[in-house]
Parts: C-alpha cells; structure tokens; sequence
C-alpha cells in the first residue's frame, strides 16, 4: 500500500500489473489502515462525508434553535436547560450571547466544514481519480493528511463549543476588534482562541487537498483524457482547487494578525479603543485591512463552495436528460471567467465600511460583471434540459433544484452588488436570504445530488429513491418557504445578527411571518434525518447497485461493483471522447461511454470523428 | 405550548415516516424490482407535474404577499437620495422579478414536457455559438446599464457634503449611540480617546480644543428638514454601523477611522406621522454590525423638525461642560478667554 502511489505517476498501462498485485496485497491491511488512516482517495472521500453530515446536523440543529427565538421570543424554552446549561436563562429564554455563538458556529460550520470539506473534499477525492483514469491521487498521504487535518480542526472547533466562556460569537466573519477584545464579549476570550487555531489546521488540510486535486488533475489523467474530454465536475474541482489555494493564504494571514493583536500586542487592526473602563494602547491599526484580507478569501469561499456543486449539476443534468450537456465549451470559460473574476470582487462585502467610494465604483462594476458567466450556466442548463429524455431520479431533482435556487438567490446579487442599493440592505435580512439561496441551498443540493449520483458507486449499494423523492420536495420546498419571505424582512430593513427586533418601532412587525420562517425552518431541517435515515439504511441495506445505474458515459462506471485501492482491476481504460454522447444520433443506445472508440461507432460518427477514427490505432498505440 | 405541539408534529411525522417507508420497501420486494428500465415508472410523471404545480403555487404565493402587503415591507422613503436609490431599486427588481419568471417557465415546465418516453430520444444539440452569444450579450447590455445608472446615484451621494450644512457627531459604543452637536460656534471640537472615562464618554478633549465648551449631546438626534445633515460617524470600542432606514442612511462606525455620511432629510417627523397614519411614529437609528451581546438593542430616535423648530431646539440645549464644570478646569485658562466663558 506504501508503493502504490510511487508508481502511479508511471505510465499506468505498463506497470498495471504490478499495480493490481499491491491492490490486492491491501485487502489485507487492517482496521486501522483501511479505514482510518487510508490512503485510498475514495475512503477519504467517504470520511469527508460523513464528517460533512455530522457537522450539518450540528450546523442545521443549530439554525433550528436560533430559529426558535426569532420564530417564537416568548416560547418557554427550559426544556432545553438539559442540553444547554445556563445559556438557557431563568427566564427560560436563549441567553443574548449564546444567540450570537449559535449564529457565528453556524456559520462557521456550514461554510467551511459543510460545504468546503463536505462538499469539495468529499467529491474531489472520490471524482477526480475516477473520471480522469487514476489509480489514487498524486500523493495519497498527502491526501490522507489532508483530511486528519481537517479531523484536527473539527476536534478544536467541536471541544469550542463545550468551554466555559462559549464558543466564538462575533459572526463568521469575526471582525475584530469585536474578535479580537475579550472585553468585548465573552465569545472573543477561549471561544475565539479555539476558533483561530481550529481555522488554521482547517487552512493546511484545504492547501493539502488542494495541491493534491490539482498535480493529479495535471498529470494523471489517463490515455487519451485530454482537457477537452475531462468531465465538467473535474474542471469544477480543478478550479475549485486552483481558487482555494490562492486564497485560503490570505485567510491565514489574516488570522495570524488577529492571533498577534489578541496576544501579542500588535496593532494590526486595533486603534484609539476605550473598553472595559481602560483606553487601550493600540494605536494606528486598521480595522478594514482585516475585513479586506478576510473578504480575499471570503468572496472566492462563495465559489470554492458553488463551483463544485455547479459541476455536480452539469454531470447529473447531462445524463438524466440523456443529453449532451449544452456548450461544454462556454460552461468551461464560463468557469474560468467565474474564477477569475471572483478574486477581483470581494470589496463588494464593503461598501459602507468607510472604504473609498471610488473603490465601491470599480468593485461594483466588476461584480455585476461575474453574474454574466452566471447566466450563462444557467441558460446552458434549461438548453440542456430543452427537448431532452428528462429522468427524474433523486439527483436529478435537486440539482434541478439547484439551478432554481442559484438563479433565485443570484438574481438579488445584482441589486445588492450595486453599491447604491446595498446602502440601505447591506446586513439586513435580504442579504441573508440571497446568500442562502445562491451559495448555501444551491451548494448542499449540489452535495446532495452528489451524494444520490454516485452513492451506487460509494457504497456498491443504491440508495432508495421514493425517500429521495419525498427528501427532496420536502427539501426544496421547505428551503423557499425558510428564505424568499426573508427578502420582504429584509426589505423592511431588518438587520441581520439580531437577538430581537422589539425595541424597535420600524421593525416591530412580521411576527407571523418570522414564526412562519421558523416553522418552515424547523421542517426543512427535520427532513434532513429522512436523509440520514436513507443513507445509512441503504449503505448496508440497499439493493444491490448495477455496474452503470444511471446509463452514464464517464469513467468510474467502467470500475468494478465493488471497487479496491486502485480503482481499476487490469490495465486503465483509454479514453476516445468526451463524456457527453448521450443520445447521438445514428447511435444505437442513447450513451456512448468515453471508453468506445470512434471506430467502433461509425453509424452515428461526423465527418470529423470518421478523420479520428482512422488515426486511432496510430495515436493511441505511441 | 407551541413547544409541545412541535415535538407532536416532529413525531407524527416520524411515525408516519416509517410507515410509509416500510410500505414503500414492500411493495418493492413484492413487485420484484430490478434497478433499471423499470425504474421510470409513475413516479416519474409525478416529479415532472410536481414542478408544474410548484410553479403555480411558488409563484402565486410570491404574487399574493407581494401585493397585499406593501404597506408592511415598504418602508416609506424620507431623503432626498433615498428616492433615487428607491426608483433604482424597486426597476432593478423588476428586471430580474421578469428574469426569474421567464427562467423559471423553462425550468419547471420542461420537466413536463420533456419527462422521459421510452419511444422517444433525446435530440442531439451540444452546442450554438449563436445562442451563446445571444445570452451573453443581452445579460451584459442589461448589467452595463443597471451599473451606469448605480454609478450616477452612488457618485452623487458619495460626493463632499455642502457647504451648507447639519453637522451631527454619531459616536457607538457597547450598547448605545451617543450624538454631540457644535454648539453655538457650530464646530464640533476635538476628541481623544485617551479622554473618555465614566462621565467624559466621548472623550471631548477640553485640554486642547476650547470648541469643546459649547459642545451639546442631547438623547435624541435632531435635524431639520430640507437641509443636507453631515453624520460625522465614529465608534469607541468596536464596529458598529449607522442605521437610518427610513432616510435609506448607513455607515460603518470604526474605531480609529472617522467616517461620514451626509443626506438631506425631507419629511419631518409630523410630516411622517401623518403619512403613515401612526401617531406614535418615531424614526430610529439602529445599529448593523454585530458588536456584541447588546447588538439588537441600540436604538436612538431621531426627530426631523421645520428648520424654525430645529433652531429653537438648538438654542434651547446645555453645552454638555455647563452640566459637568469639573471639567472645565482642564482648559487652559487663556484659551477660555480668548472664547469669552
């Protein structure tokens, strides 16, 4: 097991055999070296998820007890003492500081470990070697690294929640000095020490990762699997990749400054502050460099959790419409012009903070630029489902869902981008609702659709459709009812990070339709166990899974059921197309798997691929 | 209450779960289901038409509220850039309200019309530069205008205030705004940090800037209708942000980097309690960037009065200093007489 990611970089074919010997000597290892400390891509994959799902049940259950103040302040909420301790008060009511640790873990927790480690760590590892025709990754313990990294952040983050003083509570974003000054709430004291050590060990398990998907993505791609036929999830995961190693740095320096000026002394971003009784010593620090290095990484954080699940949705969508998916090509620029763009835009997050409003001119220019890429998905997709065989399986529905809720929640983007309009919604309940839709809901459907996609190929097992079906419509359902009524809160003006709005006479209205979005809050996020139930139900109970259940083109359908350390039992298939042949025509199926070659398919080849065809033996054979 | 009758629905729920999941594996395992061709089956026109019926009931929903209840998510407008943002709000909305309809159409009416037909294949079309410089274009060209017309607004209301002009001090701190007027020379004097203690919370600095003396800090904010107000903003411990809704007004209050926001008020207060129908209305400052357990909770009110009533209150207000002559002393006595106190 040692060896095996020494030779992968080979040339495969010729070392197969050698390969498939040590693939079979692993079967032997034990416990803790197939299931703990793996280095086989799809066991990380697989530890990725079901980290991911325990930290979205945490991260769900949290919203639902926020929720429960926001929906119903004068509910008695003692019987939740048992769980909570004192930050349940006398009066039965949610302590103020303990809303706002709620707040802040939720987020937190759905934005990086949810989404970012759930999401992107889960499918790159188990896709990228798969669909491009690798044994492993580059490195696999690297790889391996990469997620008891993570497991370290996790541990930290969860023993945070557990201290005396509370997790951190000044939001996700941790601005300081409200994060930096333990006189300023009791959440910036330990809370928030665990919280910058946590994201730290976080940061190294993403740049491992990262660094991995992308040596792998370059050089291990199999015969013939040039950049044009990769899957448009691998061009998602790659850039996904390239994005989170530019800016997750940034991040890190970012909390290595706060580290230094909560204990070190330093000024970076503390000045001319009086608190606690005292006027503090820090002079000449900048509280708006922190937020200009936090949003470097946080505005690319959007796309390092939607790329991916945008390239789940293209695989799904192309193969249950047993349809090429539409301009592969625009859908690849439309990517990079995505990932660009996306590093030039984070002072969108900015405009009121006393920044230079000609800097809110340019930002506000080159964000409403991004949303054009945006639309050009999103029309690719309803081209693609345009005159297709639409198969409604569970995946299918919700990145169908997915495409909905990214237009939904994208389209808000461009009145909050404009830097005149976000004067008055900047930190109200719209921006809640529009990120929730377009980045929140639309990633975890991405990761859901992932997760009914290519459960069969997980778990060798199919997971059961009719809970998928009521999973999803329950889901999609539940999620508009939670966040399109928050934009008429947050039209009102409703800020966001507060515990109650009663004392205010502008927004001592919608009561009823917060206990409504409580309500729906609370049934979207019970549907998730349907969820839970169904996945651990069938990973040992399932029916058994067909080799290619959903009748697609790409790679990993080519492995065996029930596939080892290696993927591949005998020599890696070569690849003669791209992965998009779906209902051709002349063709007799309604799929031509990337493993056909041309020649053998001369009924339904063009001119161009009949020129192919006869090159074939020649350019393959070299 | 409303508890318990939760933990009701959650467990009927549950149970009403199991027992359909135990029917629906056994109808499986009766009808000896095999993965595949089989698999398309009824529940497949019921995904599809489901889309269909979201698409009347989401949107219908979406109508509904939207029209019966303006009154309570339109916040009335009271500044004069707040009209302009308002107009560009509410046709932006209307722009991507259409887009989101017409997507929308497409999206959850293909499902119906193209569900899956066993006779029937899909047709072949993977790409159209045409098409795709078609939808390129148009989003640009609608953008590129959309950006154009927020330029205009945000460059105007991000200009220098006018000469003429309110200049109100805005100063947060955990949990409360503090506000500090000019006085009678109308200057606000000069702060220092190092000068705040328990009764000097803003930390007037009388020591070097005798401007200080008739320096006023009522409870509630007061400006006059019709003429362009400076918020000259600041915090003393963290971030905070200015929040005036009704005048569309916010801006972040940083410790150690003053910011500013300036607008022109053009209801006032009675104007506004007439407007809405609502005798007790008040317009209020909140704050909009977390700061702490007390976030929620701080509130000023502002009052717009004629100009006539704004002078007469102004005249009417103590220098903060007469009310606390302790620190009176600190002044340099030759600065005091070159002010006259």
């Amino acid at each position: 097991m040692e060896t095996i990611d020494t030779n992968l970089s080979k040339t495969q074919e010729t070392e197969s055999s050698e390969i498939h010997h040590s693939h079979e000597e692993e079967h032997h290892g034990n416990f803790w070296t197939k299931y703990i400390f793996s280095y086989d891509h799809k066991t990380i994959a697989k530890q990725y998820l079901i980290s991911g799902i325990f930290w979205a049940i945490i991260g769900g259950s949290m919203s639902v007890i926020f929720r429960l103040q926001l929906g119903f302040p004068d509910a008695d909420l003692t019987f939740l003492k048992p769980l909570f301790g004192r930050w349940i008060t006398e009066a039965g009511k949610l302590d103020q500081e303990f809303y706002l640790a709620l707040v802040t873990m939720h987020g937190t927790i759905m934005v990086f470990f949810v989404l970012t480690a759930g999401l992107s760590g889960t499918f790159s590892n188990f896709l990228i070697p798969l669909q491009i025709g690798a044994r492993d990754m580059a490195s696999g313990f690297m790889n391996m690294l990469s997620y008891w990294f993570f497991f370290a952040a996790s541990v930290v983050m969860f023993a945070s929640l557990f201290i005396e003083t509370g997790p951190a509570s000044g939001s996700w974003v941790a601005y300081p000095p409200l994060s930096a000054l333990p006189q300023a709430m009791s959440g910036s004291g330990l809370g928030m020490t665990l919280w910058l050590v946590s994201m730290a060990l976080f940061i190294v398990s993403t740049l491992l990762g990262g660094i991995n998907y992308i040596t792998t993505v370059v050089n291990l791609r199999t015969k013939g699997m040039s950049f044009s036929k990769l899957p448009l999830t691998i061009w998602a995961f790659f850039l996904t990749a390239i994005i989170g190693l530019l800016s997750f740095p940034v991040l890190l320096s970012a909390a290595l400054l706060l580290i230094f000026d909560r204990s070190f002394g330093t000024s970076f971003y503390l000045s001319d502050i009086y608190i606690g009784g005292e006027a503090l010593m820090n002079t000449g620090g900048s509280p708006i460099l922190y937020q200009h290095l936090f949003w470097f990484l946080g505005h690319p954080e959007v796309y390092i959790v939607l790329l991916p699940a945008l390239g789940i949705t293209s695989e799904v969508i192309a193969t249950n419409s047993r349809k090429p998916i539409f301009g592969y090509t625009a859908m690849i620029l439309s990517m990079l012009g995505i990932a660009f763009l996306s590093f030039i835009v984070w002072a969108h997050h900015m405009f009121v903070t006393g920044m230079n409003p000609f800097l809110g001119s340019v930002f506000m220019f080159l964000t409403l630029i991004i949303a054009v890429p945006s639309a050009v998905k999103t029309f690719n997709y309803l081209t693609t489902l345009w005159r297709g065989n639409l198969v409604f399986t569970p995946a299918m529905l919700f990145s169908i869902g997915l495409v909905s809720l990214f237009v939904s929640g994208g389209l808000t983007g461009i009145i909050l981008g404009n830097a005149a309009l976000d004067i008055q919604l900047h930190d109200t309940y719209f921006v809640v609702a529009h990120f929730h839709l377009v980045m929140g809901a639309a990633s975890f459907f991405g990761m859901l659709a992932g997760v009914y996609h290519w459960f069969p190929k997980m778990f060798g097992r199919m997971i059961n459709e009719k809970l998928g079906y009521v999973h999803f419509w329950m889901t999609f359902v539940g999620i508009y009812a939670v966040f399109f009524p928050m934009h008429y809160v947050g039209i009102a003006g409703f800020p966001r990070r507060y515990y109650t709005w009663t004392n205010f006479d502008t927004f001592n209205i919608f009561t009823d339709l917060n206990m409504f979005i409580s309500a729906a809050a609370i049934i979207t996020v019970s549907a998730q166990f349907i969820f839970v139930f169904n996945f651990f139900y069938s990973i040992f109970f399932g029916r058994k899974a067909p080799k290619n259940p959903w009748k697609s083109n790409t790679l990993e359908w080519t492995t065996p059921i029930n596939l080892g350390h290696g993927n591949w039992v005998g020599p890696i298939p070569t690849v003669y197309r791209w992965p998009y042949d779906y209902s051709k025509t002349g063709a007799k199926e309604d799929f031509i798997p990337q493993t056909v070659p041309y020649s053998e398919t001369p009924e339904s080849n063009t001119k161009r691929e009949n020129e192919l065809a006869k090159q074939e033996d020649t350019f393959y054979k070299k | 209450m409303i508890i318990l009758i939760a933990i009701a629905i959650v467990l009927v729920l549950g149970i009403l779960f199991g027992v359909i999941y135990r029917i629906l594996t056994l109808t499986d395992i009766a009808q000896k289901r095999q993965v595949g061709e089989q698999d398309i089956d009824i529940s497949n026109n019921v995904n599809a038409l489901l889309f269909g019926l979201l698409f009347f009931i989401g949107f219908g929903a979406f109508g509904w509220y939207s029209i019966t209840t303006t009154d309570m998510y339109i916040l009335p407008v009271a500044s004069e850039h707040g009209v302009r943002t308002d107009g560009l709000f509410w046709f932006t909305m209307a722009i991507i309200t259409t887009a989101l309809v017409l997507v929308h159409i497409v999206l959850f009416f293909s499902p119906l019309m193209f569900r899956y037909q066993k006779n029937r294949r899909a047709h072949w079309f993977p790409h159209d530069n045409k098409m795709e410089l078609i939808w390129t274009i148009i989003p640009a060209i609608v953008l590129a205008g959309l950006v154009v017309r927020g330029w205009f607004i945000w460059d105007d209301i991000t200009q220098p205030a006018p000469k003429e002009r309110v200049e109100v001090e805005v100063m947060g701190r955990q949990f409360s705004w503090q506000v500090r007027y000019g006085g009678k020379d109308g200057e606000i004097g000069r702060y220092d940090f190092r000068k705040i203690d328990a009764i000097n919370s803003m930390g007037m600095d009388f020591k070097n800037d005798p401007k200080n003396l008739d320096d006023f800090t009522p409870r509630e904010i007061h400006i006059p209708k019709g003429k362009p107000v400076l918020l000259k903003i600041r915090a003393r411990d963290v971030l905070h942000s200015v929040f005036l809704p009704h005048f569309r007004v916010k801006m972040d209050a940083v410790p150690g980097m003053p910011t500013s926001f300036w607008f022109t008020p053009t209801k006032t207060t009675k104007e506004m309690r007439q407007e809405t129908g609502n005798e007790k209305f008040n317009y209020e400052l909140a704050c909009t960037e977390i700061c702490g357990s007390g976030h929620f909770a701080m509130r000023m009110i502002v009052v717009v009065d004629e100009p006539e009533d704004y002078k007469k209150w102004y005249a009417e207000q103590t220098p903060w200093v007469e009310m606390n002559a302790d620190y009176m002393k600190e002044t340099y006595p030759d600065l005091r007489l070159a002010n006259n106190y």
